[in-house]
């Protein structure tokens, strides 16, 4: 099962960077990147996985004496935890940069863009 | 078309690393050393049910608070770059159908009691700050969508989140003075494990980050919805 | 029982990868941003099956809600975007 979603997460990132590199309109490159970024995340939860073993989280199913025996690792879920948030953080920025490049420009065609081209 | 095939090359480069890794991949049979730490030591030391909980506001709690440094840092530049040069036009109307408005003065309480819960019952149950400020993020988002002219006080989002902030620092300073460290959780009794005010510190800090991203998600919504159509 | 989990997460991995497809592909801007919501929803569900509820929930909330509903907030104020022709 880990293999199955560490496989799709490293198929979504390749997918996310084919669309970044093949699209042209500005909106799906953030799309695309934003798929990129579930598999980035899909493949740090799988690497965690355990077969057989439970959540990490202490309660009456779980005790906290045998918790060694009983749970998966913690630490890729706290990374992922903070990935995630961290993730829309950059994609609103990307989308609010999106925004005042459409209103100076009126077009989210990359190739309008030139400025930075030698 | 070129452009394709380089694309298309280097993609293949990083999917062959990519079958490395996945082909040469055997999971683990016991846990590595640092999980095991945190599985044998958190119940007892920090008195927290959730070692996910743990992790991220006590053993990593430093990285927590660059964490939300870094969604204000989000926040602040998305409403300086949409705010930029924009002259307040007044807005026509869209109607909004009554489903929506009467769905959105029932259910708002109820989404912000969900996110209240949630991050109250961080140390306990699956969930805690993130997922409880992202949840009154979207009971604004609802009220957004509700009265899209609905005209957001910044000033008080923005004093929500600067007074979580400073709460959530000097909570951190007390640990320096009272207990181990900064953002040590033991200022205050750990409590037996499970009950609702157990963990010392951790459900008071995982509220104030509650407070602290919904605020900062708000923020973002907030100033993207009073963008003008271009 | 052993096998339901299992065919379930196949399911779920293609799911993914379709919806990951239609995003980066479909010529309609809407649907991109919607598939690429249900990219995110299904790793939720993915991550539950995978024993980890506390980045279910923030994959739920933030990844599947938030960002769509910031795509879409900004794909209202860019007309121009919503078709974006062959590419090329």
């Amino acid at each position: 099962m880990a293999h199955f979603a560490m496989a799709t997460g490293f198929l979504l990132i390749l997918i996310g960077a084919w669309g970044a590199l093949t699209n042209r309109n500005l909106l799906r490159m953030i799309i695309a990147f934003t798929i990129a970024d579930s598999g980035v995340n899909l493949v740090i939860i799988a690497v965690g996985y355990m077969h057989g073993r439970t959540a990490p989280i202490l309660d009456s199913a779980v005790a906290a004496a045998d918790a060694v025996q009983r749970i998966i690792d913690p630490v890729p879920q706290a990374l992922v935890l903070t990935a995630i948030v961290i993730g829309v953080g950059v994609t609103a920025l990307m989308l609010a940069y999106v925004y005042r490049l459409y209103e100076k420009r009126r077009s989210l065609d990359i190739g309008d863009f030139t400025e930075l081209k030698g | 078309m070129i452009k394709r095939l380089i694309a298309l090359a280097l993609l293949a480069a990083v999917g062959s690393v990519f079958a490395t890794l996945l082909f040469g991949y055997t999971p683990d049979a016991v846990l590595n050393l640092t999980a095991r730490y945190y599985a044998e030591h958190t119940a007892a030391d920090l008195g927290a049910a959730n070692i996910v909980t743990a992790i991220v506001v006590t053993y990593r709690g430093l990285d927590t608070l660059g964490e939300v440094t870094v969604l204000f840092l989000a926040a602040s530049i998305v409403g300086l770059v949409l705010a930029q040069g924009t002259q307040k036009k007044p807005r026509t109307p869209v109607p909004v159908g009554e489903l929506l408005t009467t769905g959105a003065r029932f259910l708002l309480p109820m989404i912000l009691l969900l996110g209240v819960y949630v991050f109250v019952n961080g140390h306990l149950t699956p969930g805690g700050g993130f997922q409880g400020g992202a949840i009154i993020a979207s009971g604004i988002l609802l009220l957004l969508l509700a009265d899209p002219l609905k005209h957001f006080s910044h000033g008080l989002i923005s004093a929500i989140e600067s007074v979580a902030g400073v709460i959530y620092v000097s909570i951190g300073l007390a640990g320096v003075f009272l207990a181990g460290g900064f953002l040590d959780n033991r200022i205050l009794p750990l409590g037996t494990l499970g009950d609702l005010a157990s963990a010392g510190a951790i459900p008071l800090i995982y509220s104030l980050i509650g407070l602290k991203v919904g605020a900062e998600f708000a923020s973002i919504l907030a100033s993207l919805s009073e963008t003008e159509e271009l | 029982m052993s096998y339901l989990l299992p065919a379930l997460t196949g399911l779920l991995c293609f799911t993914m990868l379709v919806a990951a497809i239609v995003a980066i592909r479909d010529r309609s801007m809407p649907v991109a941003i919607l598939a690429a919501g249900l990219v995110s929803l299904v790793a939720s569900v993915l991550f539950l099956i995978l024993a980890s509820p506390d980045v279910a929930m923030t994959e739920a909330a933030i990844g599947s809600g938030l960002t769509t509903f910031l795509l879409f907030f900004v794909l209202a104020r860019v007309r121009a975007g919503e078709h974006d022709g062959e590419q090329s």
